[in-house]
């Protein structure tokens, strides 16, 4: 299995902190396994490997990323997030002992709310996941799943009661995810839950939660604490997951049909030679 | 009312969060942001505990730190039957407290893991994880000697005390620090048991003994 970066998971961008989390004082991270120091560098900010090698950055999601390689471009867009009456908060950056792909793979899975998320996310007997739509966008840089329906007894933290709640997932990079759910306060808007993993190493990763919601109401460390508690849910789940790395043999696992999202996704990091943090198909 | 300085993903604020549940006693409820924000080192709360440890239970003019001096007080001054904090026989309290301070050493290290792992503190996680892996080891040894004796709690006899709710929290929230309980069978059965007394609630990363229940 592999250690080391395959080029398509060099060339990316990666979350390594959020920007409310970046001091003039240096802190460490590793990115795939390479050890990385970061700070505040004047008006910007500074990325560096342990051989002195400065990588590049961009601030960008109240996050800051960096590569070991060369992006080609920019990050994917999320425009929502430029708008101003929204609340965007870090809600939190958690390391999980599971590969950075199993970390989206669970974040794209509605089928554990009920039993994981009892009474917020989901609860019984409203255990079904609905059909719903998966495609690759025309330029093969995306996956887009819509018409996901799901009743949420508590889908956010202005909740007052349970609703059926509208998920829309993009998958616009290898190990970040952004979800659009219906607002309870504005049925003609969405809350962005954006998920941000940075692989630490192939079976160790750091998740960097985003949140650009519609809340009015609450302070900023109960929004954190609400998004922490789901994610503190899900930790158990993922540490158990067997194998740590994700197989994208496609008869490694057997999939049911609430599984669409997962299973383009895996095919699409095959498709993208995708190998380190997965256990890639025998050729 | 009792009020509870709490944070929801600390083992330490969630023992005493169980152990109210259990005695069935109300409580207020007041969210110290430890991780991302770091508020217990502010001076809001450092007025609450000057060493900026969480929890902090205050129940009229007591103020108390410390979560196994926290569950000793609740059981002594809520639980009528004297099942919780056992007074019967000197054996038995010596035995409670040598478990409280087995999970003080708990939180030393399986609690330390789990900071470096998920939530980025800088510890030695490695020297953690050893030092959590012996304590699992006695841990397990013990309970599995006990169970052939008829005995399901960390202190011999019939019924839980706070030793288990005390030791519980940080064995069952190992894995995030990298600790797996696959090698401890007596330690995994024993924690099924707490997860079965009356009024057992849980956290983040703890799930209850029918999943989808809380």
């Amino acid at each position: 299995m592999s250690e080391q970066p395959d080029p398509f998971m060099l060339n990316q961008w990666f979350a390594i902190s959020g920007l409310t989390d970046v001091g003039p004082t240096a802190k460490n991270t590793l990115l795939m396994g390479e050890k990385l120091s970061y700070r505040r560098a004047g008006d910007g900010f500074e990325v560096t490997t342990a051989d002195g090698r400065t990588l590049p950055v961009l601030a960008q999601y109240a996050c800051l990323w960096t590569s070991l390689g060369q992006p080609e471009s920019g990050l994917f867009e999320i425009p929502q997030y430029h708008e101003t009456d929204r609340r965007s908060i870090v809600a939190g950056s958690i390391g999980v002992n599971v590969s950075a792909q199993r970390g989206v793979e669970n974040f794209l899975d509605m089928g554990h709310f009920p039993f994981v998320h009892t009474g917020i996310l989901g609860e019984l007997p409203h255990t079904e996941v609905k059909e719903y739509n998966v495609r690759l966008t025309e330029d093969g840089s995306e996956i887009i799943a819509t018409e996901c329906m799901f009743y949420q007894p508590m889908a956010s933290t202005v909740s007052t009661e349970g609703m059926d709640v509208e998920y829309i997932y993009r998958v616009p990079h290898p190990t970040c995810s952004v979800l659009y759910k219906s607002s309870p306060l504005d049925e003609k808007r969405l809350d962005v839950i954006a998920l941000f993993v940075q692989p630490i190493g192939p079976e160790k990763l750091r998740a960097h939660m985003v949140l650009s919601i519609l809340d009015d109401v609450n302070a900023d460390d109960f929004i954190s604490h609400f998004q922490l508690h789901i994610f503190g849910q899900d930790k158990p789940i993922l540490e158990n997951q067997m194998p740590k790395r994700l197989p994208l043999d496609t008869r490694a696992e057997t999939p049911i049909r609430a599984d669409k999202s997962s299973i383009m996704y895996r095919r699409w990091l095959a498709a993208k030679g995708v190998t380190y943090g997965t256990i890639p198909a025998a050729a | 009312m009792i009020r509870l300085y709490d944070y929801d993903l600390s083992g330490n604020c969630y023992k005493v969060r169980l152990m109210l549940a259990i005695l069935g006693l109300d409580y207020e409820r007041k969210n110290v942001e430890f991780f991302p924000g770091k508020r217990h080192r502010e001076p809001e709360f450092l007025a609450v505990n000057p060493l900026g440890q969480l929890p902090v239970l205050e129940d009229g003019d007591l103020r108390l730190t410390q979560s196994q001096a926290i569950l000793t007080y609740l059981a002594r001054a809520y639980d009528a039957s004297g099942q919780w904090f056992p007074l019967d026989t000197p054996a038995r309290t010596g035995q409670c407290l040598q478990w409280l301070g087995f999970a003080d050493a708990l939180t030393a290290t399986a609690s330390a893991a789990r900071l470096a792992d998920g939530m980025g503190f800088d510890f030695d996680g490695d020297a953690a994880r050893e030092g959590a892996h012996k304590l699992f080891a006695v841990l397990d040894e013990h309970l599995w000697f006990h169970e052939r004796e008829g005995h399901d709690w960390l202190v011999p006899g019939a019924a839980p005390t706070i030793a288990d709710i005390a030791c519980f929290p940080y064995v069952m929230l190992s894995e995030e620090g990298g600790i797996p309980r696959e090698p401890f069978p007596a330690i995994r059965r024993w924690t099924d048991r707490v997860k079965r007394i009356p009024g057992f609630v849980v956290m983040p990363g703890i799930f209850p003994a029918i999943l989808g229940s809380q």
